[in-house]
């Protein structure tokens, strides 16, 4: 972006720490999921949403079914071959910042099927910021995901990207 | 022509009836406005309750001297069907135990957490805990090696979760009751 890419010469370091610590707080508190739901775990995601295990409590309340409005791809469920290409458009649709969490042992390593359908893990083909296990993985271990997430993105920079 | 039709009753519809239809939704939206009756479960703070035969992380069990219990005799890595466990098998000094596992890895992302690994094991090395948060940043932090499986129930406290044959306390299931009953069957003693 234009402004950011004035930050960083002398004496500028103090403003972008201050700016990154701004941006990394809003981004965090409201990441706007797109469940990405192909199978079971697509129902650990629904059951995440709802009252017992509010994700809104973490900012995360508005889940958008079009790329264009989401930030938070969260690919929950088996990727077939024939979904992979399917996925990437999505992907590309994003607009920066855009993070992936990988929830269940489908999405991120093809699980229990290793067969000649199933692609063995989505980061074959997009990047993935956090993987999270299980079969499907209870509701808050996807929470944990998200959280392990939102310290990530502390970590981050405006100069980096976007 | 006569109708097929019976007409049982004729209810008129007024402006209360929409509500009637919402009581259920109505009844618990004032529940946890009103009574602050809340069924969320904060999630970092509080935990649910699992049950004694939930199924987590897995964690390999030592005798009193620290030795796995494991003799690497492959069975749990057979009947794995998501053929996530990987062992090495080692020579072991007591000719008795004649084997040990050099290498034992599991790789979470592939496991489906069955508990077909625990119900295989004839010697009751492998248990599953109730640990079920494990998200990490890359493919290769999430194989799990020896050393992290058999220290973890004393690291972090959780409780033990799937243990069939010994059971929930180890004085239920279908060892614990052989071992009441006298029958040592197949258990080694060391």
């Amino acid at each position: 972006m234009g402004l950011e890419s004035k930050l960083g010469g002398p004496g500028t370091g103090w403003l972008t720490t201050k700016l990154d610590v701004v941006v990394n707080w809003a981004r965090k508190n409201s990441l706007w999921p797109y469940p990405f739901g192909t199978a079971c775990c697509g129902i650990e995601v629904m059951s995440m949403v709802s009252n017992h295990y509010d994700l809104a409590r973490f900012g995360a309340e508005v889940v958008r079914f079009s790329p264009r409005q989401a930030d938070l791809l969260l690919v929950a469920g088996t990727i077939t071959d024939k979904m992979g290409p399917v996925l990437k458009t999505i992907y590309d649709q994003m607009a920066e910042p855009k993070w992936v969490i990988s929830m269940g042992a489908c999405a991120s390593t093809g699980g229990f099927y290793r067969a000649y359908h199933v692609m063995q893990g989505i980061d074959e083909i997009i990047p993935v910021d956090i993987y999270v296990p299980g079969c499907p993985p209870t509701p808050e271990a996807v929470l944990n995901g998200i959280l392990m997430l939102q310290k990530k993105i502390e970590q981050e920079s405006v100069k980096d990207r976007k | 022509m006569e109708s097929y039709v019976k007409v049982v009753k004729v209810e008129k519809v007024g402006p209360l009836d929409t509500l009637r239809g919402l009581w259920v939704t109505l009844s618990n939206f004032f529940r946890t406005i009103f009574l602050r009756n809340r069924v969320t479960i904060q999630y970092p703070e509080e935990e649910r309750d699992y049950s004694e035969r939930f199924r987590g992380v897995h964690i390999l069990t030592k005798h009193e001297d620290g030795t796995p219990k494991c003799t690497a005799c492959f069975l749990c890595a057979t009947i794995c069907p998501a053929d996530c466990i990987h062992i090495e098998a080692g020579e072991h000094p007591n000719n008795r135990v004649e084997k040990i596992p050099t290498r034992f890895d599991i790789d979470m992302l592939r496991c489906v957490f069955c508990g077909y690994c625990v119900d295989a094991c004839p010697e009751e090395a492998i248990i599953m805990s109730k640990e079920y948060d494990l998200a990490t940043d890359t493919r290769e932090e999430s194989i799990f090696t020896m050393e992290m499986l058999l220290n973890r129930a004393d690291k972090l406290g959780f409780d033990n979760g799937y243990r069939p044959h010994f059971g929930p306390l180890g004085g239920g299931g279908t060892r614990g009751k052989m071992e009441e009953a006298g029958i040592t069957g197949t258990t080694r003693k060391k």
